[in-house]
């Protein structure tokens, strides 16, 4: 990882002390921005608990060998991904330990002229379970509180990344691959318009196949206390480490074109219509492009 | 901020002979803008005050009650609650914190009362720590759970109160401080009692993110709060999250995750009997941690000199320091008719008093300063050059004692004369 991660809270100052004012709440009061705690160049951990080195190593081992040797990742349009400035990724979400999320990460560090980090919201869960606990925000994992998602839009003008399909996706089953789950309640359109950030939707294919699904236990998954225990061709009969087992399908990453999130007027999350159906047309514009790039697709592990 | 602000000049500290009660008064003493300082408690305070007056009572609205109207006070500032269970019993606690906050805002209750403005100290703890906390809370959000330990729900109902009050008494300021983990050289937490151990005990697979705030930066957060006019809850933490795993390397110690995952609290139950008590609101903190936004406070004109990692470097410095200041400290004992004496008897020449000796007594700088010429000069042979023109440096900022700088002096030139010489 290439950019101390350290570093951003500084550069969102500069950007906005060097920028004219953008909303309305600029111009009447200071600016919250302005008062966000200023880095401490000896630390290498955020206040959200990133460490640079603790990232830096998975991204020079485990991410490394994924995303060049085993998935082969090819990226589309990374230009839609804005330049400065918040943006709310959306993206389809499968596979049984999805590997989606660190790909995405990687693509927009390795294929972005900027090498923005990404922050990926996680399930709550991970904050509570032992050892997941520690690792998780270490590598870049938020707690998908809606909190969290505005401070990181709003204030620190950072890219976050979610999936609205949230457990619904990754509990299902290899049958049911590409077929992209209800988009939460909307939440994430609303976290958007709050923070009049863009929504950058991105399509995924290969993730499914990497780790299909064929079960889940409920017996097993109450006894380990983890959110779901699926059976995959590696877990659990190898371990643990089974959950690593991915399967070398070829990734691709088709980031599509933002949409904006501020020109509804004020106050448009209060609509609770309008949410829906900027919830829906985000979904429909990945599924349409899924099944496009399913089309094109001549084999599963070529590609 | 408001239409007409509360000119603070008459201040009623309740729990003077807590540490923070002590600190606030020394702190108002060096404001002249404040006539008068009144402090109560059911203890004798514990650290010297030069011109706040003590009346030795409990929280008895009735008595507190005479005591403003008497003296006009125009602000109360409450910093008795207890934040910390290894303090007292859970009765005790809760006798305090619930019964003594009631009876203080009775006290201050109604049109007719002098009061304008009441300052309470709260903590961090009415979030509580949860798995499903925001990463940064902020004023208006509320917890997501109830509460569950003891602590939690006395901070709880004691803010209620103040919250009552303020909805009663809508022309008075009700500033509610919810302060961080307090560290410093100087206080005493069941924080700083772990980290003072020589490994740093954690919960086995857990890696929380830790706020803390500087002790100097409570009192003059409280401060702050006398002299502005703060409206409602403000969070007062200091900026930066560490990692849990972060503050102990800074503070250079081993950490040691001794405690299991699951069934946390029964194993914890043993360790309390050998004598590490890791009181119960700390042990949701030490798995989930708990971060705070405190913008709002930073927006009403109050800079934090120390951020957490500042705030975490100066204990550190403390804990490696204790071995040497800890015997020059000697305890204040309070000695009500000297007291007495000295603030009403004709025959003290108080103008002189002031001008000859007006030490300032910051805490910060117990340690060092507090050690007699002849002490240092005795301690010098044993420190390496480096801090030697460090010490002389400070000193000839500071307090210029001639027989130190001489000795430094002298030392140094003897190293300089021979050269290889350690």
């Amino acid at each position: 990882m290439g950019e101390p991660t350290t570093t951003h809270a500084g550069d969102d100052v500069e950007q906005v002390l060097g920028a004219p004012p953008a909303g309305e709440l600029a111009r009447r009061e200071p600016d919250p921005r302005d008062l966000l705690p200023g880095l401490e160049p000896d630390r290498q951990v955020t206040d959200w608990g990133r460490s640079e080195r603790v990232e830096g190593f998975f991204d020079r081992t485990l991410v490394e060998f994924f995303y060049r040797y085993w998935f082969r990742v090819e990226v589309e349009g990374i230009e839609n991904v804005p330049d400065e400035g918040g943006a709310l990724l959306v993206c389809n979400h499968a596979g049984a330990l999805p590997p989606d999320g660190p790909m995405i990460q990687r693509a927009i560090r390795e294929e972005h002229p900027r090498r923005r980090p990404v922050h990926l919201t996680v399930e709550h869960f991970f904050k509570g379970y032992p050892g997941l606990a520690m690792l998780v925000p270490k590598v870049g994992g938020v707690p998908a509180h809606p909190a969290n998602v505005h401070r990181l839009l709003s204030d620190e003008r950072e890219l976050v990344l979610v999936f609205p399909e949230g457990r619904k996706a990754t509990e299902k089953l290899y049958n049911a691959r590409y077929r992209v789950r209800r988009f939460g309640r909307g939440g994430f359109v609303e976290s958007a318009m709050r923070a009049r950030a863009p929504i950058v939707p991105i399509a995924v294919v290969g993730a499914e196949e990497a780790m299909p699904a064929f079960a889940q236990l409920g017996v097993l998954r109450r006894l380990t206390g983890l959110i779901y225990f699926p059976v995959t061709p590696t877990f659990p009969h190898l371990g643990p480490l089974g959950m690593l087992g991915y399967l070398p399908a070829k990734f691709r990453i088709r980031f599509l074109p933002p949409v904006a999130t501020d020109g509804f007027g004020e106050r448009p999350w209060r609509d609770r219509g309008l949410v829906q159906d900027v919830a829906a047309e985000v979904r429909a514009t990945i599924q349409e492009h899924l099944f496009d790039m399913l089309g094109k697709r001549r084999s599963v592990w070529l590609g | 901020m408001s239409a007409a602000p509360v000119e603070s000049r008459r201040v009623l500290i309740t729990g003077l002979s807590t540490y923070w009660g002590g600190r606030l008064a020394q702190e108002l003493e060096k404001d002249r803008r404040i006539e008068a300082i009144i402090g109560v408690d059911s203890r004798d305070p514990r650290c010297e005050l030069e011109r706040t007056e003590f009346v030795r009572i409990g929280t008895q609205h009735a008595l507190i009650r005479r005591i403003i109207d008497a003296a006009e006070v125009d602000t109360v500032v409450d910093t008795r609650l207890v934040v910390d269970s290894i303090w007292t019993s859970a009765r005790a606690a809760h006798e305090n914190n619930v019964i003594g906050t009631m009876n203080i805002v009775t006290a201050c209750d109604g049109r007719e009362s002098p009061v304008r403005k009441l300052v309470l100290k709260s903590s961090a703890h009415w979030y509580g720590c949860e798995r499903d906390d925001p990463a940064f809370f902020t004023e208006e959000m509320s917890r997501p759970h109830p509460p569950e330990t003891p602590i939690e729900r006395d901070i709880v109902e004691a803010e209620s109160t103040a919250r009552d009050f303020a909805e009663r008494n809508r022309d008075k300021t009700v500033s509610v401080l919810r302060f961080a983990n307090a560290l410093g050289p100087d206080v005493t937490t069941s924080h700083t009692r772990l980290f003072s151990l020589p490994a740093v005990p954690g919960i086995l697979g857990f890696d929380p993110r830790y706020q803390f705030v500087h002790e100097d930066d409570i009192v003059g957060a409280l401060h702050h709060a006398v002299r502005e006019d703060l409206h409602g809850i403000y969070n007062a933490t200091a900026d930066g999250v560490l990692a849990f795993s972060e503050v102990v390397g800074l503070l250079g110690k081993p950490l040691l995750p001794i405690l299991p995952p699951w069934g946390t609290g029964t194993a914890a139950r043993p360790l309390n009997r050998l004598g590490l008590r890791i009181p119960v609101e700390m042990l949701n903190q030490m798995r989930y941690g708990r971060g705070m936004d405190n913008r709002k406070l930073k927006a009403s004109g109050f800079g934090f000199r120390h951020t957490t990692r500042e705030a975490v470097q100066a204990f550190a410095e403390h804990l490696r320091l204790r071995p040497l200041t800890e015997s020059a400290r000697e305890p204040y004992r309070y000695e009500r008719e000297v007291e007495e004496f000295l603030r009403w008897s004709p025959s003290v020449r108080r103008g002189a008093a002031a001008a000859g000796q007006a030490p300032d007594r910051s805490v910060s700088s117990h340690g060092y300063e507090a050690l007699e010429a002849r002490e240092l000069v005795v301690l010098l042979p044993s420190l390496p050059v480096d801090d030697l023109a460090a010490l002389r440096h400070h000193e000839a900022q500071g307090a210029r004692r001639v027989e130190v700088l001489e000795e430094i002096d002298r030392l140094l030139a003897n190293t300089e004369a021979r050269p290889g010489a350690t």
